[in-house]
């Protein structure tokens, strides 16, 4: 046996021995488990599976160990991946920081702020979110206004953050700040990381298509962050943020993992609604279903290549690049799609005469718009693929 | 084996590439059309293939063969498919060579396996008898007499059938069941009649009338119908590969087209409008390289899940079709009036995309063959 098998055998058992049997189910959405300073848990189960994993360092598997990871490379990321989704194991934890941040802390942030920002995160004991856009800064996110003028050894900021995911629940956020008011707009952004209850922050919900949201406008009036929050080098922080964003696009391909809440199987559903389709109405939908089926396993199979890439020391960019834009677009089509299978069942807003899991399928369809806007809408996407991986030329 | 190219199959490719760009650019292509080969290949660059061992990559060494691993063929048809060179490989080899490895006693193998390796003769499969590829639909009449069979009845759409050295016809056996007779060129009975198609290759209707063979012109020293499937699996993904390859350059080439081309002063691949649709190409290439290498993974596992096999090869072919069929369409149209002029290398490519994307399954059948395995689980 090879050692990434031994690998694999060794993880199968632990998972199996550690993984208590009620989170290897589907997870319903109020059932997921943010890690943070307030991080609660419905049952037991979840308490001893997030401890578990916390201790196994596989809450964020692939960063050093001094930095309370596992120091797991590329293949034996994908094997801990595999072995998991095998199982139907649920993420011990949500958490943005290890997703997003860490990632970035990890390649450019000082010494002294690593050691006291990433342990934490990787125990899962703060909740991150981000503060990027604002009102008049989406797509063209370089654009963004809010200040941060230094004032002896602390930043005062001014200015607001729009779309922030989990804003009202969060502990810190990682912020993208203008610090170079004179200098042409992707010159004078830092990354600056605060303290959401430190005073002057307040934060309003904001409702979705989707009905209550957890996204919200974050004002900033005159709060005081220490100098030494501030990531990277001054004015530098536009780097840093495109590469934060090119791991929530990672993270965000990876946004259905049959673990999730936001999971719908379309093979379970298209067998249980049509089990034999009748006439060319239940015939044509069938084919469309099946298509779809089909363009998400070439999607999958992708990330599996990508992984193989990887490992080989490849260029992998260009499946990167692709990777966010097919797979939340297919995530939507798929819940047109599932919409069509449960017919006026998926239709329902709340209350009596809908299945939980129906009414969740309805949410999830309506947030699936979200996600091609989020992290760089689907147009973006492309300008990103046509310039940077087909390298055309820009407009005059 | 991985979804990528190992150092082995990375150097086929590389050599693919260099032999085929000197000795069969598209130019070369396009003189045999011109010139109305009816061969529709050049016997000199397939001799040439042969002595760069392509037809021996899969075989097994005791019979001739490199012992390879069928995975070698991905790089080798993705080069064809990229230079758009006509060969017998699919015909003779892939397909044909397949289902004499499988169903050949050693007698028979030893009198046709190494002149197939060596390109001494080639052979070419008749299966098909509708104009829609239907695998499994068979009515060529196959009637026991004396020691042997009499053979009545056509086939059509024979791929290489033109000039061959002999057929392997799939014909109903007495018991309703099918089997697999090699009809050497010259059997009396046997008429051939070329058909001119866009891409300009061998392709036939074959005729046969009171066609008497031998006993031993049957070959079924195994499961007939599981070796005709794998076969056809095989050789779907060799054209999922050429497809690919297809694929790969008519987006380098438009891409290239839309960075030079100016109009209202400036490129057009500075057009919004164009930028997202080539970059929506690429998508689909991508997606396109993920199925085809699965594919072709899942082949090389000899001892692998025959329904995983059937699943990813019915993948990579209906995903190399779609997105041969979409770069295609939108490389003619995004090179504008050029696009559709014959001087152009795309209209080739164009043209055999159709007939790559038909042969041995259109979309339409590809996607019932994976719903059936995938919505049996
Ligand atoms: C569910 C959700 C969660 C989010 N979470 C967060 C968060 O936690 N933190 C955070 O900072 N932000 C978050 N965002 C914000 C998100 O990043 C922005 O919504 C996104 O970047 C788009 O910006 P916008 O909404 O201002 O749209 P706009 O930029 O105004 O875009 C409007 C339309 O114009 C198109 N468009 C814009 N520019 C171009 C162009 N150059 N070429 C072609 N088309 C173009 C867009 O594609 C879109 O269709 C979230 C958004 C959503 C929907």
């Amino acid at each position: 046996m090879n050692e990434l098998d031994a690998f694999r055998a060794e993880t199968r058992a632990w998972l199996e021995a550690n993984c208590p049997a009620s989170m290897r189910t589907p997870m319903p959405s109020d059932e997921m488990v943010w890690g943070g300073s307030t991080v609660q848990f419905n049952s037991e189960d979840q308490r001893l599976w997030f401890e578990r994993m916390r201790e196994k360092g596989w809450f964020c598997p692939d960063w050093p160990t001094e930095y309370g990871g596992a120091g797991l490379d590329v293949r034996r990321q994908a094997i801990l991946d595999q072995e998991m989704r095998r199982l139907h194991c649920r993420p011990p934890q949500i958490n943005l920081g290890i997703w997003m941040l860490g990632p970035v802390l990890l390649e450019y942030a000082s010494e002294e702020q690593k050691q006291r920002f990433l342990p934490p995160m990787a125990r899962g004991e703060v909740r991150w979110c981000q503060g990027f856009s604002e009102p008049n800064a989406g797509s063209d996110l370089a654009s963004l206004r809010t200040s941060a003028v230094l004032d002896g050894d602390h930043y005062v900021i001014n200015g607001t953050k729009i779309w922030t995911s989990y804003g009202n629940k969060s502990d810190w956020m990682y912020a993208l700040v203008r610090t170079g008011p004179m200098v042409p707009k992707q010159q004078g952004i830092s990354l600056i990381v605060l303290d959401m209850h430190s005073p002057g922050v307040s934060v309003s919900p904001i409702d979705l298509i989707s009905g209550k949201s957890s996204f919200c406008q974050v004002f900033f009036d005159n709060v005081r962050v220490p100098a030494d929050q501030l990531i990277g080098e001054v004015n530098d922080g536009w780097k840093l943020g495109k590469a934060l964003l090119q791991h929530e696009r990672r993270a965000m391909s990876r946004f259905s993992e049959s673990a999730l809440p936001t999971h719908f199987d379309l093979d379970e559903y298209l067998t249980r609604c049509l089990p034999s389709p009748e006439g060319a109405a239940e015939l044509a939908l069938q084919q469309r279903a099946i298509r779809c089926l089909m363009d998400e396993e070439c999607y999958s199979l992708g990330n599996r290549r990508m992984v193989d890439a990887v490992s080989a020391r490849q260029d992998v960019s260009g499946l990167m690049a692709i990777s966010k834009l097919v797979h939340t677009e297919q995530e939507r089509d798929k819940f047109e799609l599932l919409l069509e299978l449960l017919g006026n069942a998926a239709l329902g807003w709340d209350g009596d005469g809908f299945a939980a899991r129906d009414l969740e399928l309805t949410n999830s369809w309506l947030m699936s718009f979200a996600q091609t806007i989020a992290g760089g809408s689907s147009e973006v996407q492309l300008n990103v693929i046509a310039k940077r991986v087909l390298g055309l030329p820009d407009a005059k | 084996m991985s979804l990528i190219y190992n150092e082995d199959q990375q150097q086929l490719l590389d050599s693919a590439r260099d032999y085929l760009a000197a000795r069969s650019p598209v130019s070369a292509q396009r003189a045999l059309r011109d010139q109305g080969v009816a061969q529709g290949f050049d016997s000199g660059v397939w001799q040439g293939m042969v002595e760069l061992g392509w037809s021996a990559v899969a075989f097994a060494e005791e019979q001739g063969g490199l012992d390879f691993g069928f995975a070698g063929y991905a790089p080798i048809f993705e080069q064809i498919g990229q230079h758009l060179s006509a060969a017998p490989l699919l015909s003779s080899v892939v397909l044909c060579g397949s289902l004499i490895e499988q169903l050949a006693s050693a007698e028979q193998q030893q009198a046709l396996l190494p002149q197939l390796i060596s390109g001494a003769q080639r052979y070419a499969l008749a299966l098909d008898e509708h104009d829609r590829h239907q695998p499994d639909k068979c009515t060529l009449q196959a009637v026991a007499e004396g020691d042997g069979y009499r053979l009545d009845g056509s086939k059509c759409w024979v791929a290489d059938g033109v000039e061959a050295d002999g057929w392997l016809v799939v014909a109903r056996l007495p018991d309703g069941l099918r089997g697999v007779f090699v009809v050497p060129a010259g059997t009396a009975g046997v008429s051939v009649a070329p058909r001119r198609m866009i891409d300009a290759r061998n392709m036939a209707a074959l005729s046969l009338q009171q066609v008497e063979l031998p006993a031993e012109a049957l070959l079924n020293s195994g499961d007939t119908e599981a070796a005709l499937e794998r076969a056809l699996d095989r050789g779907r993904a060799c054209l999922a590969a050429e497809l690919l390859g297809i694929c790969d350059r008519l987006l380098d080439t438009t891409v290239e087209y839309l960075k030079t081309r100016v109009q209202f002063d400036a490129p057009i691949g500075s057009f919004q409008a164009l930028q997202h649709r080539a970059a929506r190409l690429y998508v689909q290439q991508q997606l396109a390289r993920n199925a085809v290498m699965a594919a072709f993974e899942a082949l090389d596992r000899e001892q692998g899940d025959i329904a995983e096999r059937r699943r990813l090869v019915a993948l990579a072919k209906w995903k190399a079709n779609q997105a041969a069929q979409l770069i295609s369409n939108e490389a003619v149209q995004m090179h504008g009036g050029i696009g559709v002029t014959d001087e152009l290398d795309i209209g080739l490519y164009l043209k055999r995309v159709r007939v790559a994307q038909a042969q041995l399954g259109r979309s339409d059948l590809m996607a019932a063959r994976y719903a059936a395995q995938r919505l049996a689980r």
